[in-house]
């Protein structure tokens, strides 16, 4: 076997050194019933690495990827450039197969870059700190809102019905259990504010989003000043991190708690994960956020270098007191995040983001002037809410079958929305869509509608 | 020689953070000029710029393989940190999870074009059920504690299934891994330590102590974080069972007996599974991880959105809590998990087969019972009689040295090992938990056990020379983590 160094000769000479007869001594303490004494029949034996290529290159020849057909796929996930040299860096021995940096005398490759990433997510969202990543944007919010009702000693959440519905969800799941109520606002295109209408002083948080899930941004000031006014904390939450190279960021706009995905800068669509969760907030609650940090601090010599920090927050030290349970977090996507981000720069990012809104715009042009559609987004970075007039499940699934990966139907992430939001289609675009995929998209439409 | 007028030591470069030489007006990626000036941003346009600078693409890479080189790897050497199973990552892995067919598809296509996808979530489903004997698995957790967080969920959403809403009182071993209480307290439970024998095992005469008709569930980790199996482990399920509540396996430790035990048969209710432990996906700096968690007979209808399930016209994607997941417990994650983590921990699973993972468990124990035997004369095995996957040593040959745990972990960067896990499990004195894995040759075993030998004999016979201010090689010294935390600069400024 390929992967195990050990020869037969290698065992038996071990257990002689050890005393033992035979590795079975090793296994005595499992009950009888529950022994393997054999390989398990129903699964293969073992294969040539050509085989398992073979395999499962077989499996993803079945799948339609985004780069091979003209696709406007977005809702959380968006399909950008990265540079070759980004997955070439996380592709090296040293960081791809490190462990999270405990022993920081042999780990300052991966303590200096969390420190980057940490500085560039603070600037990029205009917050004051950031923590070195969380598994992907939804877990980041239900973390924010646990913080958020455990920073203001409430348990009332109140959802704006522009966040990601799956977003939603994952901080139901946690919030249910600990005794926190979640109040989840109808679906609305453009009605962050709605969320005022429910202050009280027993609400913890509001959460609203910018750029929303329907692709609609507006300025949250006024929403961030009425909830602090009442004592609860604002979670501002995005998906698509590019739109902070040209719109105004959830920071600058009075968020106290900032989180979201931040798979476009450096990482692939990957089906969902994995992706990497951004988190950042006021200097004042540092104390009371999850995850890993990373701290500037001084070795024996005076010279610069970086450790772990806070951990008397973290579950290793603190166990059921812990802020959070999370411990593996996504170290390999953040360092994509930072390589491509430091490519990038905020010139390049700023040039990015502008070709991407050049494309949505591309593409809001080219949907209204289709009989019986209509843009419901009226300011937008990248993705736009169209308005068909059919169930949008069903046009994206005849725009599949003509080729075309047209979007995602509102209803995917709400089955049990409005009739209205039934027929509502999302629509994203970056800077690798082309003129010609947006006339294909078009020209597909018109056809199934 | 002391220092030199650039700030490199030959080989290792100097490392300046990237804020303090990238540029604000440069980048290293040329983006298409824009055509069509048309906005429809409102009011929202960026009123200050993020002061991001950027490298040229020469000078990023440079400036993360520079970075690279400071870092400890698998790739490198012996990485023996017990408890978190650093094993060779086959690189055949990280291509197929880059297939165009996985890497470049959107998890909200229709599910007629990621046919292959799904087969791939289910055809992963039957190997993680079938190495277990559990029913279901839910395979979206995003990392091991996610995958506690799952189990516990699903006892919970039991629990309040059958009317037992009281049950809100969790057992945990001492010796446990702390994301376990975390977890606990996370899906609202309160927690209940139990104690550990003098053999190292959970303390059943405790555990039974504390059963009642508030408890909820046990969580045993299994081997456990000594590294030893627990000979009791279907009494303890038999009897949270007979009491009314659910027994959580907390897999972390799989690795030791993967192909070897059935799960199932030990009464296992829950059990997540480190895709990036036992089936080697890349630990990646601290992730990203996968944790899928096999759930039992009682526990499966209540497991999370999404599932695949196979039908006549194909794979079909499950994604809200209605038909066939009527009872899920809700939806812990945007999408359908790691996929990444699942194309690699497949392709690992299929290298191996049946057969091969049989062997990783043999060779994996056996390597640590090699290191165990090898070094019991010169240091202190915290238990008596052979271990699982790691060898766990106290501190006590270390007593009247003035050598420390810590110092003694440093002193192995200087021989070139990675340290092994220091002070944990919190249940023995200055613990040092050893875990080779089994994709260590004899040969590198050999020459790690002559380094520790070596080191304990120095500690032993008072020559600290190798301890003091130790560790004198690496790229770094001694680093200051007290000021760190009490003055916490978490960003450039």
């Amino acid at each position: 076997m390929r992967y195990l160094p050990l020869s037969d000769e290698n065992r038996q000479s071990m257990l002689g050194t050890i005393g033992a007869k035979s590795v079975d001594d090793f296994f005595t303490d499992i009950p009888i019933f529950a022994r393997l004494n054999a390989p398990i029949a129903e699964l293969p034996g073992h294969k040539t690495e050509l085989e398992v290529s073979r395999h499962l290159s077989a499996m993803a020849a079945k799948n339609v990827a985004a780069g091979t057909v003209p696709f406007f796929c977005g809702a959380g996930a968006y399909r950008h450039h990265v540079p070759a040299s980004v997955d070439h860096i996380i592709q090296r021995s040293e960081f791809l197969t490190t462990y999270t940096p405990y022993q920081p005398e042999i780990a300052q490759g991966t303590l200096q870059t969390l420190f980057e990433f940490q500085t560039q997510v603070a600037r990029l969202l205009d917050c004051e700190v950031a923590n070195a990543s969380m598994y992907d944007g939804s877990t980041a919010c239900a973390e924010a809102v646990v913080m958020a009702a455990r920073v203001t000693k409430r348990n009332k959440i109140i959802i704006s019905g522009g966040v990601h519905p799956h977003y939603a969800a994952a901080a139901q799941v946690l919030a249910q259990n600990i005794g926190l109520e979640i109040v989840m606002l109808d679906a609305a295109i453009d009605d962050e504010k709605a969320v005022i209408a429910h202050l009280a002083s027993d609400i913890a948080c509001v959460v609203i989003s910018c750029p929303n899930v329907f692709g609609t941004i507006s300025d949250l000031s006024d929403i961030s000043r009425a909830a602090q006014a009442q004592g609860a904390l604002v979670v501002g939450v995005f998906t698509e991190v590019t739109a902070f190279g040209l719109i105004q960021p959830l920071g600058a706009m009075g968020c106290d708690i900032v989180v979201g995905e931040g798979q476009s800068i450096g990482n692939a669509l990957n089906f969902g994960g994995p992706y990497v969760g951004l988190f950042a907030t006021r200097e004042k609650y540092m104390r009371q956020m999850p995850g890993r940090l990373a701290g500037e601090t001084v070795d024996l010599d005076g010279n610069r270098g970086f450790v772990l920090t806070l951990s008397t927050r973290e579950q290793h030290i603190r166990r059921e007191k812990a802020t959070s349970n999370i411990c593996t977090n996504s170290g390999l996507c953040a360092l994509a995040f930072t390589v491509h981000l430091s490519l990038l720069g905020q010139k390049g990012l700023g040039q990015v983001a502008a070709k991407c809104h050049e494309m949505a715009v591309e593409v809001a042009q080219a949907l209204e002037s289709i009989d019986g559609v209509t843009v419901l987004t009226e300011a937008f970075f990248n993705e736009i809410a169209v308005s068909l007039p059919k169930p949008a499940a069903q046009a994206v699934d005849e725009l599949a079958a003509k080729g075309v990966l047209g979007g995602v139907p509102y209803s995917r992430l709400d089955p049990n929305c409005s009739a209205q939001m039934q027929n509502v289609l999302l629509v994203a675009a970056t800077e690798t869509n082309t003129k010609a995929d947006i006339e294909a998209l078009a020209t597909a439409l018109k056809e199934v509608l | 020689m002391e220092n030199t007028t650039s700030g490199a030591k030959g080989l290792l470069q100097k490392t300046e953070l990237l804020f303090e030489y990238g540029r604000l007006d440069v980048s290293g990626v040329d983006v298409a000029p824009i055509a069509n000036p048309q906005v429809r941003l409102g009011n929202m346009k960026r009123q200050q710029n993020p002061q991001l600078p950027g490298l040229t693409e020469p000078e990023a890479v440079r400036h993360y393989v520079r970075l690279s080189q400071r870092n400890y790897a698998i790739d490198l050497g012996m990485f023996p940190l017990g408890s978190c199973t650093m094993k060779h990552n086959p690189r055949l892995n990280e291509a197929m999870a880059r297939l165009a067919g996985f890497a470049d598809i959107h998890p909200l296509q229709p599910q007629s074009t990621v046919q292959g996808a799904l087969e791939l979530m289910h055809e992963l489903s039957f190997w993680l059920t079938t190495l277990t004997g559990m029913q279901a698995v839910a395979l979206s957790p995003k990392a091991g504690a996610h995958g506690e967080q799952c189990g516990m969920l699903a006892i919970r959403a039991a629990l309040d299934a059958n009317g037992q809403q009281h049950r809100r009182r969790v057992l945990v071993p001492k010796s446990a891994h702390g994301t376990n209480p975390a977890t606990a307290a996370q899906c609202g439970f309160s927690v209940d330590e139990i104690g550990q024998t003098a053999n190292g095992r959970v303390d059943f005469a405790d555990f039974y102590a504390k059963l009642g008709d508030d408890v909820a569930a046990v969580m045993i980790t299994n081997p456990n974080t000594c590294g030893l199996f627990e000979p009791q482990i279907k009494e303890i399920a038999d009897a949270i069972h007979a009491a009314g509540g659910y027994f959580y396996c907390d897999g972390a430790n799989f690795n030791a007996i993967v192909g070897k035990v059935k799960i199932a048969e030990l009464g296992v209710d829950a059990m997540h599974i480190n895709l990036h432990k036992t089936f080697s996906t890349p630990h990646g700096g601290g992730g990203p991880g996968s944790g899928p968690t096999v759930l039992s007979a009682a526990l499966a209808p209540f497991a999370p959105v999404p599932l695949v399930v196979k039908t006549a016209n194909g794979f079909e994607l499950v994604e809200n809590a209605s038909g066939e997941a009527e009872q899920a417990f809700g939806r812990m994650v945007a999408f359908h998990g790691q996929m990444g983590m699942y194309v690699r921990a497949l392709a690992y699973m299929l290298s191996h087969g049946s057969d091969g993972l049989k062997q990783v468990a043999e060779d994996a124990v056996l390597n640590a019972n090699y290191i165990l035997a090898s070094l019991k004369d010169v240091m202190s095995p915290a238990f008596e009689g052979y271990c699982m996957h790691e060898a766990l040593f106290d501190d006590s040959f270390l007593e009247g040295t003035g050598v420390t745990t810590l110092d003694f972990a440093k002193a192995m960067i200087d021989e070139g090992f990675h340290p092994m896990t220091m002070y944990f499990p919190l249940v023995v004195h200055g613990a040092m938990l050893i875990e080779p894995t089994e994709t260590e040759s004899k040969n590198t075993l050999d020459g790690f056990i002559a380094s520790m030998r070596a080191l304990a004999v120095a500690a032993k016979s008072n020559d600290i020379s190798k301890f003091d201010h130790a560790p004198h090689l690496a790229p770094s010294k001694r680093l200051d983590e007290v000021m760190a935390a009490r003055k916490p600069v978490l960003k450039y400024v």
